[in-house]
């Protein structure tokens, strides 16, 4: 999706993103959004490095202690950097070959969630925003009442419930409870109703269909809103531990999260090759952000959540 | 279908051809959010464990539960662990995305570094810490040792310190999120309110006070009222991190559901459990309705 493309089908309607683009260009003196003079902004810079520097430490220090050899990740006092850099623990994570295949459980379970939410969330937000049957009030008001329910309350029934329809240790019974999204519906629904109703009711006048609206219109108009939804969707499903750590004991059903879990009890205190794993866990989805940055950081604004 | 004027007429034909949009998701949500739902309820009622279906017993489990000091002190550490870590999960992400809104050197790499930790999932934060939070040969240490302190600190192992350990780790983790709300409403401010009070003369950090965090209230309110219930679902980390730990000092509320339900196999009792703290949830939920609605959303 190009920058223009999504600028171009952008909503008239949701005023404050139109403006953000053009306030954005209108920017004074291009090192900082507001003003101060050159050594405010120096200062500013050198406190948002320092906390930068900080918030990345953890990682970079999972990353020294896995190329490290194993013995020296227990020195006392403790050495910042490998006297030998060494994948080796790498070579033992991967040759151990479950991780790899938790990384494929992870990723066919949060896509078809993914996949699935949005098609069901916006079909469903459409029906909400846009359409009149009876009821529409009352059913709408209990989907939103479902956000407030925590879905870790649920594992135990619903554990039940997967046994009952057999679906224990099944990517099935891993994706189907992660479907049901009401606050991804609220979030379009919100965005719908916002959308000028004009081009629907033109095409209403031409004899479209409510489907082909949907299909035709509505949706290439909510590109933005969509992306986010899906992004924040596949990272919360790809991270998700507690459902399916309970629906899956088998280790080649079990995704990502649940594995890694399970792994630190096998690797008992090797520490080099617990960080080599965590960091191969961590890399697919930071790789993913990097790419995509700039669609995310915007999609958040789509969502609406910011409350502007 | 409606045809235009309809929209403004006060009558409207009955059309349930919406409904049929509708319908997928809501058998979702009937099959595994109401079902589920209904069906802890029952079983709160009963004595069922794992192994057999039980018998009713009438509200014996919620009797039970409100005389069982673990469940207090479990609903105790969810509400610590909240309190400790909103504000902080709020404030952070306040700064953050204020520094990265002012900033435009570099500006996508200060955002990376502060969203980054969100994109883990709880088990590879879990280890991170744990070995981060190592006595003697962890960074925590090693990083006060570098100071020149030696505090001694207990950071998991210290029933006092625990707790703060996990906020600390929790706030590391999942502030990006916060920052990234924080960052589009910022971007959502015409810069020209800004440009006219430069005019008038108002300096940066007074149009800090005046115009930026007076415009940033609703999302405050937006992000606090989210917060507090996604604080109140604590459970990942503190299970992997702890188990509850030492002590059972950072025992969570749902930790203690899972451990009636999956360790003790008391499915009922569990269920009532949980009902309590839906309860709790519910009471929160309403009265941050009652504080945060907006205007609009009445229609």
């Amino acid at each position: 999706m190009s920058t223009g493309d999504t600028t171009a089908t952008r909503p008239v309607g949701s005023g404050p993103l139109w403006t953000t683009r053009r306030a954005r260009r209108s920017v004074g003196d291009g090192t900082t959004r507001l003003g101060g003079g050159p050594l405010v902004t120096a200062a500013l810079l050198v406190i948002t490095a320092a906390l930068a520097v900080l918030w990345v430490l953890p990682l970079v220090w999972a990353v020294l202690t896995s190329v490290k050899p194993e013995g020296e990740t227990t020195a006392i006092p403790l050495r910042w950097l490998p006297s030998q850099w060494t994948l080796d623990a790498y070579h033992k994570v991967l040759a151990a070959g479950d991780i790899l295949r938790w990384m494929a459980n992870s990723l066919i379970t949060a896509t078809l969630t993914t996949v699935l939410v949005v098609l069901l969330s916006s079909l469903a937000a459409y029906g909400f925003a846009r359409t009149t049957f009876p009821g529409r009030r009352t059913l709408l008001a209990i989907t939103l009442a479902g956000v407030v329910v925590p879905p870790q309350l649920l594992v135990v029934p619903l554990f039940s419930e997967m046994v009952a329809l057999n679906l224990v240790d099944t990517y099935w019974g891993v994706i189907l409870p992660q479907v049901v999204a009401p606050a991804m519906v609220y979030i379009l629904v919100r965005f719908f109703q916002a959308l000028p109703r004009e081009v629907e009711e033109a095409a209403v006048i031409d004899g479209a269909s409510r489907w082909l609206i949907f299909w035709r219109i509505v949706l290439p108009l909510s590109r933005p809103v969509l992306a986010a939804v899906a992004i924040f969707t596949f990272i919360s499903t790809w991270n998700n531990f507690l459902w399916p750590f309970v629906v899956t004991t088998d280790p080649g059903t079990m995704t990502l999260p649940v594995g890694l879990t399970v792994v630190q009890g096998s690797f008992g205190l090797r520490y080099a090759q617990i960080m080599a794993s965590t960091v191969l866990a961590a890399l697919p989805l930071l790789i993913v952000f990097v790419v995509f940055q700039r669609q995310i950081v915007r999609g958040v604004a789509h969502t609406g959540l910011s409350g502007q | 279908m409606a045809p235009h004027p309809a929209r403004t007429q006060p009558t409207r034909r009955r059309d349930w051809s919406g409904l049929l949009f509708v319908l997928p998701f809501l058998a979702f949500f009937a099959l595994f959010l109401v079902w589920p739902l209904v069906l802890g309820l029952g079983t709160s009622l009963t004595d069922t464990t794992l192994a057999k279906d039980g018998q009713f017993v009438g509200l014996a489990n919620f009797g039970e539960a409100l005389d069982d000091p673990v469940v207090w002190s479990s609903l105790w550490h969810t509400l610590l662990f909240t309190l400790l870590s909103t504000p902080l999960l709020v404030l952070v992400g306040l700064v953050f995305a204020l520094l990265v809104h002012h900033l435009t050197p570099a500006r996508w790499l200060w955002r990376l570094s502060f969203f980054a930790p969100y994109l883990l999932p709880s088990s590879a934060v879990s280890l991170i810490f744990v070995w981060i939070f190592q006595p003697d040969f962890g960074m925590a240490d090693g990083a006060l040792a570098a100071l020149g302190l030696t505090p001694e600190i207990g950071w998991l192992s210290d029933p006092a310190v625990a707790m703060f350990s996990i906020v600390l780790a929790t706030t590391w983790w999942t502030v990006g999120f916060n920052f990234l709300l924080y960052l589009a409403a910022l971007q959502a401010i015409p810069d020209t309110y800004h440009e006219a009070a430069a005019l008038d003369g108002a300096g940066g950090w007074r149009r800090l006070w005046t115009i930026t965090l007076p415009l940033l209230r609703r999302t405050t309110g937006l992000i606090v009222v989210l917060q507090i219930l996604a604080s109140l679902k604590v459970f990942d980390q503190i299970y992997q991190m702890t188990a509850g730990g030492p002590e059972q000092s950072t025992r969570p509320v749902l930790l203690y559901v899972y451990q009636a339900g999956f360790t003790n196999f008391r499915i009922g009792y569990a269920s009532a459990i949980s009902y309590v703290f839906l309860g709790l949830v519910l009471v929160v939920a309403l009265v941050q309705l009652r504080l945060f609605r907006s205007p609009e959303e009445a229609a």
